[in-house]
Order: structure tokens, then C-alpha cells, then sequence
């Protein structure tokens, strides 16, 4: 039967009578534990940098493009093709259960001029559904209506970066800017979101009425068409279904016959933006798995000490055996040292790691997360570690002749 | 029933190629109560003899039965328990854990059995107490005299109510007066507290406060006397 209280007191007190050589030797698993959570913080803020672009683009969308179809044999790229309407915009919102909203965008590229400033952007034509797809708030101002887009007026929403360029600290809305030398009026403006996961920013835009980017800034020899057409599925599981019904749709307004190509490209969004959530997840298992390494080389400077204890009291260990310890008892003497040793210098590299990941996200202006899945992970490893280390000196210990041992010089 | 009987026990000892019989078919029996002092000279067999008395070590052969029960088909944790229980060791270089105070060095074997601490520290007093001790408690070996440490080696063998105490050459590292002081306490504890006393010795002043002289030679025992 071990005792086991008293089997820690020992093991305690023989820590504390190497107090240098103790914390020595706890310093690699502090390294270690303190080097696994910094590195599963900048992986996680990495992760979740990302995820927050991701949302920031508006979650279930699906865009759709048109082209793709083969003229004459030659299959033409996407986008080359105008086949995309305002009808069929329409007819995806009456027709399609799984979708939420849809909205066409019919966009360019435009001098704007306000005062004496001017600035290059993009001007996206689009309907009011536009700012729910996107899940995009106003900061001040009102959105453009149905009836905006009916009448093709000539009011527009900015973004921030816009605004930063155009008008500094005067307050836009109710002034007027010229697009291609067209007079609008701001009516809105759009709330900051920052960078896309493609590292655009989103707030370098304009949004106007469809209507009034056909007719007055990026005319085509295609009236009613659009560029492209955003839709955003009722949730996440009605993206497939979105996708199914949006094409059979299409290919029936569009009279694609069974063996023929589509003329339109449906893309989901979200899963093409997943996948970089998912590498980003992939890194920091790897940033992780390498720190691991540190910790492991802080488990066998914990098995040489243990070795070299164990050698150095070998006749203590004897005196032991001769009162009455048995093999366990020997055991868990230097399992329990070497656990003690990992534990506490676990415990301080909790400390590093947290003050680490601080120090770094200031240094590197990346946001790194410390969460309490990897505290205790690294926790629990370098416990693992304390004992997967410890057991071979203390199996060594356990194995000695107690007269040998009482002989030892 | 002797408290100790050996059967016709060897210790053959293998260096290579060469066998090294370092007892050699020794029968005896001692009697709870005993005070036996084993002599020889140097390399005949008694530190040898009296390893498997404490149960650290088997016979090569023969039998060794320990208040009649043999302990030859024993494990190794069985004997630890044995020598937990029933018997007590004291040495010539005394043993104790150096950086540890006398009381920690005598609750040792108690670390290996089932007291609580309360009860580790009172029993521990006490053994101190009735080797002349008391005030000491926290005292390290390097504090103390050797005298004292080798009486807070006897309170560590004591602790445990151990019925044998087994001295392999106890006042080897003492001078005359503190060697006549050890040997007034072992027979103290022989005759108030009726403990087995064996021990081992060169010196036959030594020898004179036991009832019992078995004297070893090349592994045999040569001589057996008991005082009437
Ligand atoms: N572990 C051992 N390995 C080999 N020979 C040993 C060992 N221990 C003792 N011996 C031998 O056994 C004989 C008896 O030794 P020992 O019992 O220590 O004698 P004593 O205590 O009477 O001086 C000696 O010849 C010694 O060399
Ligand atoms: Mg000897």
C-alpha cells in the first residue's frame, strides 16, 4: 500500500534542496508551455482575423456570373458574355425558396470629384437588397429605396474610404459629387467594414441604383443586363439547394437544352472563403506542433536531472529500500519529482505564454488569442511529459539492490 | 519457535568465473529476547549473514525461517514489508538522510506504512525520547555527534516496534566512551523492551555486553558460547 501524501512531502522536499538545479531544469518546460500558447495565440488570432473578414463579406452568398458559353466552339471565359438580367435578378427572388435576397450589380470604375478633390473607385449599381446580402449598416444617413431604382435617381452611399479622401471632416451626406462628371447626391453613408479576406478594401465603393449605372454612367450595348448577380441563401444549409435551384432556373429562362453548357457560372462564396479559414486553422496546429517540440526538449532535460538525482542518491534510495520502501514507493518518489518539476514550470510557462502573446500581438499588430482550450492543453502536456520522462529514472531507481545502494559512495 | 532459525544456508558469490563462498552451510537458531554478538575477522561471512537476517538479501541455498515463516519464495516487496515491520538496522556509517532533521530521519519507515502524520511525529518524539534525544528533533546529522547520529539511527529502528535489531559493526565509527554509551542503550532495549538484539563486532569489549558470541570464519560458524 503507497502512501501517498507522504510520498509527495518527499518528493517536495527533495526539490527544495536543489532549489538551483530545480528551477533550471523547470525553465525548459516554462519555455516550452510558454512557446505552445503563444503559438496557438497567433494562430487563433490569425483564424479569427480571418473568420472576421469572412463574416465582414456577408455569410451564405452565392454570386453569379454570366458567360462561359461556347460560341461558335469556343468556349468564351466568364463574364464575356452579357447573359445576365434584371429579370432574371427578379425571377430568382419570386422563383428560388432557398434564397433570402438577391441583388444585381451592374459596376465600373469612375473619376468622382468633390470640390477641389478627386478620387478613382469602384461604383457599384445595385438594389436596396445589396446592404442586407452584405449585412452592411449605415453609420448616418438613409439607404436608397425601390422607388431610387424605379426612378433611376441620382443618389449614392460611400464608404469610408471615400469619405476619408473626398471630404475630410465635412460631414458628406447632403452634399453633392460628380461621378464621370454626373451630379449625386449622398444620401447615406456606409458603415466601416475594413479588409476582405482577399485584402481589398471594402470601403474604397459607392453604391448607386442599378438603374442609374446603366443609364447614366456605364451605358452597354445590352440594356437590362447586369455584370453579375449577388444572392444570399435563407442559411447555411440552403446554400446547395440555392445553388440546385438557381441554376435550373437559369438554364430554363435562358432555354440551355439538356446537352448544352451553361452560360452562367454559379459560385459559392462562403465555401471558396472557408477554405482559407481552414489553412489558417491547419497553421496553427503546425505553429503548435513545432512549440511542441520545445516542450518535448524540456522533458528530457527533466529525465537527464532525474537520472543524475537518482545516481547522486543512490544511497538514500538504499536506506529507503532498507525501512521499508517498495519498488512503487521508489517509483512515485521520482515520477512525483519529475511531475512536480513539470507542473510548476508548466504553471510559469502559462504566465510566458500569456505575456508573450501580449508582447507579440503589440510588436506584430496581430491580434493573438489565448484561450483556455490551449492553457490547459499545454498544461496537461507538460504534465504528460513529466511523467512520460520521470518513469524511466524512477523505473531505474526502483531497480537498484538496496545492499548495492546502502554500499554506495 | 526461535524468532530466527537458518537452515543450512550458503552464500556463493560469482565474480566472473571465480565463486566466492561467503557462508557456507550455516545452521542456527536465536531466541526472542536474545542478546548475540557475531565476531570474526574481517571477509568471513558476518555482514554477509547478517543481510539475509534483515531479509536484504536470499541464501544461495538453505532455508531461513523468520518467526518460524520461511521467507525464501518471498517477492521483493514482500520482504520490504518485512523488514518495515519486524526489523530495525543500525550501521556503522550510521544512514541517515543527510539535509533531513533527526525527527523527518526517524518517521522514515512510518513513510512506508499506514500512520498519519500526527501520529508519525508523536511515535517519532517518543523513539528520540528513549534514545536520550529529546530536544534534538530538528537537528540534521551534521549537527549531531556521532554518538547522536547513531541513536537517532536506533530511534529510526525502534519506531516501527520492530522485535530484531540487527547492527552491523554499530560502534566501528566511535570512540571508547560513546561506543560503552550505544552499547547501555542496546541493552537497555534488549532487557526493558525484551528486543532482539544482533550484532556484529570486532572488538570483544563490545562483544562482552551480549549473553551470546558466534564467531565466523571463511563463511563457517567456529564458535557458539552462550554466558550461564
Ligand atoms: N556483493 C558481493 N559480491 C562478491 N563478493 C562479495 C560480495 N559481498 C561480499 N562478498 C565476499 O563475501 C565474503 C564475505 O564478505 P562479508 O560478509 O562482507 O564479510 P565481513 O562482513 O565478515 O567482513 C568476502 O570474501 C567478500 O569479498
Ligand atoms: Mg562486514
Amino acid at each position: 500500500m503507497i502512501n501517498i501524501p507522504s510520498t509527495i512531502k518527499i518528493s517536495f522536499k527533495s526539490l527544495r534542496v536543489n532549489k538551483m538545479r530545480s528551477a533550471l531544469t523547470m525553465l525548459g518546460i516554462v519555455i516550452g508551455v510558454g512557446a505552445v500558447i503563444t503559438m496557438l495565440a497567433v494562430g487563433s488570432g490569425a483564424s479569427q482575423k480571418i473568420e472576421e473578414q469572412i463574416s465582414s463579406m456577408g455569410s451564405n452568398l452565392l454570386m453569379i456570373l454570366p458567360g462561359a458559353t461556347t460560341a461558335g466552339g469556343v468556349r468564351m471565359g466568364i463574364g464575356t458574355q452579357p447573359t445576365l438580367s434584371m429579370d432574371d435578378t427578379e425571377a430568382i427572388q419570386r422563383e428560388c425558396p432557398s434564397v433570402l435576397y438577391v441583388a444585381p450589380i451592374h459596376s465600373g470604375i469612375a473619376q468622382i470629384i468633390y470640390g477641389n478633390q478627386n478620387w478613382s473607385t469602384g461604383v457599384v449599381g445595385t438594389t436596396p437588397s445589396m446592404l442586407y446580402i452584405r449585412d452592411w449598416q449605415l453609420e448616418q444617413g438613409r439607404p436608397f429605396t425601390e422607388e431610387d431604382v424605379r426612378n433611376a435617381s441620382k443618389v449614392c452611399l460611400l464608404g469610408q474610404t471615400v469619405i476619408d479622401s473626398l471630404f475630410g471632416s465635412i460631414n458628406p451626406v447632403g452634399q453633392i459629387i460628380r461621378i464621370k462628371n454626373v451630379p449625386f447626391t449622398v444620401i447615406g453613408v456606409l458603415e466601416k467594414k475594413g479588409q476582405s479576406p482577399m485584402g481589398q478594401d471594402q470601403d474604397d465603393t459607392i453604391y448607386i441604383p442599378v438603374t442609374t449605372a446603366q443609364k447614366k454612367l456605364f451605358g452597354t450595348a445590352f440594356p437590362g443586363m447586369v455584370r453579375l448577380i449577388m444572392v444570399k441563401a435563407q442559411s447555411k444549409e440552403d446554400l446547395n439547394a440555392a445553388e440546385k435551384q438557381i441554376a435550373e432556373l437559369l438554364r430554363q429562362r435562358h432555354r440551355i437544352g439538356q446537352k448544352q453548357d451553361d452560360d452562367f457560372t454559379v459560385r459559392n462564396l462562403t465555401q471558396a472563403m472557408q477554405a482559407s479559414e481552414q489553412s489558417a486553422k491547419v497553421m496553427t496546429l503546425l505553429l503548435g506542433a513545432i512549440a511542441s517540440v520545445s516542450l518535448l526538449v524540456g522533458g528530457i532535460g527533466i529525465m537527464n536531472i532525474m537520472l543524475v538525482s537518482v545516481t547522486e542518491r543512490t544511497r538514500e534510495i538504499g536506506i529507503r529500500m532498507a525501512v521499508g520502501a517498495k519498488t512503487w514507493d521508489i517509483r512515485l518518489q521520482f515520477i512525483i519529482e519529475a511531475l512536480t518539476l513539470s507542473l510548476i514550470g508548466g504553471a510559469f510557462g502559462i504566465i510566458i505564454g500569456i505575456s508573450g502573446s501580449k508582447v507579440l500581438s503589440m510588436i506584430a499588430g496581430w491580434p493573438t488569442i489565448v484561450s483556455p482550450l490551449s492553457i490547459s492543453l499545454a498544461f496537461s502536456f507538460s504534465g504528460i511529459v513529466g511523467i512520460f520522462f520521470g518513469f524511466y529514472p524512477a523505473y531505474k531507481a526502483s531497480l537498484l539492490d538496496p545492499i548495492d545502494a546502502l554500499r554506495y559512495e | 519457535m526461535a524468532i530466527i532459525e537458518t537452515r543450512e544456508i550458503t552464500k556463493v558469490y560469482k565474480i566472473g568465473d571465480i565463486a566466492v563462498n561467503a557462508l557456507n552451510s550455516v545452521s542456527l537458531l536465536i531466541e526472542k529476547g536474545e542478546f548475540a554478538a557475531i565476531m570474526g575477522p574481517s571477509g568471513s561471512g558476518k555482514s554477509t549473514f547478517m543481510n539475509i537476517l534483515g531479509c536484504l538479501d536470499k541464501p544461495t541455498s538453505g532455508r531461513y525461517l523468520l518467526e518460524g515463516a520461511d521467507i525464501s519464495g518471498l517477492r521483493k516487496d514482500d520482504l520490504s514489508t518485512i523488514r518495515n515491520k519486524n526489523i530495525g538496522f543500525v550501521f556503522q556509517g550510521f544512514n541517515l538522510l543527510p539535509r533531513t532533521s533527526a525527527i523527518e530521519n526517524v518517521e522514515l519507515p512510518m513513510l512506508y506504512n499506514s500512520f498519519s502524520a500526527n501520529e508519525r511525529s508523536q511515535r517519532a518524539e517518543a523513539a528520540l525520547k528513549k534514545v536520550g534525544l529529546s530536544g534534538r528533533e530538528n537537528h540534521h546529522p551534521n549537527q549531531l555527534s556521532g554518538g547522536q547520529q547513531q541513536r537517532v539511527a536506533i530511534a529510526r529502528a525502534l519506531v516501527n516496534n520492530a522485535s530484531i535489531i540487527l547492527a552491523d559493526e554499530p560502534t566501528g565509527n566511535l570512540d571508547t566512551k560513546t561506543s560503552a554509551e550505544i552499547m547501555e542503550l542496546f541493552t537497555k532495549l534488549n532487557t526493558e523492551s525484551n528486543i532482539t538484539i544482533i550484532l556484529v563486532t570486532h572488538e570483544h569489549d563490545i562483544a562482552a555486553y551480549s549473553r551470546r558470541i558466534i564467531k565466523f570464519l571463511d563463511g563457517y560458524v567456529v564458535s557458539d558460547e552462550t554466558k550461564t
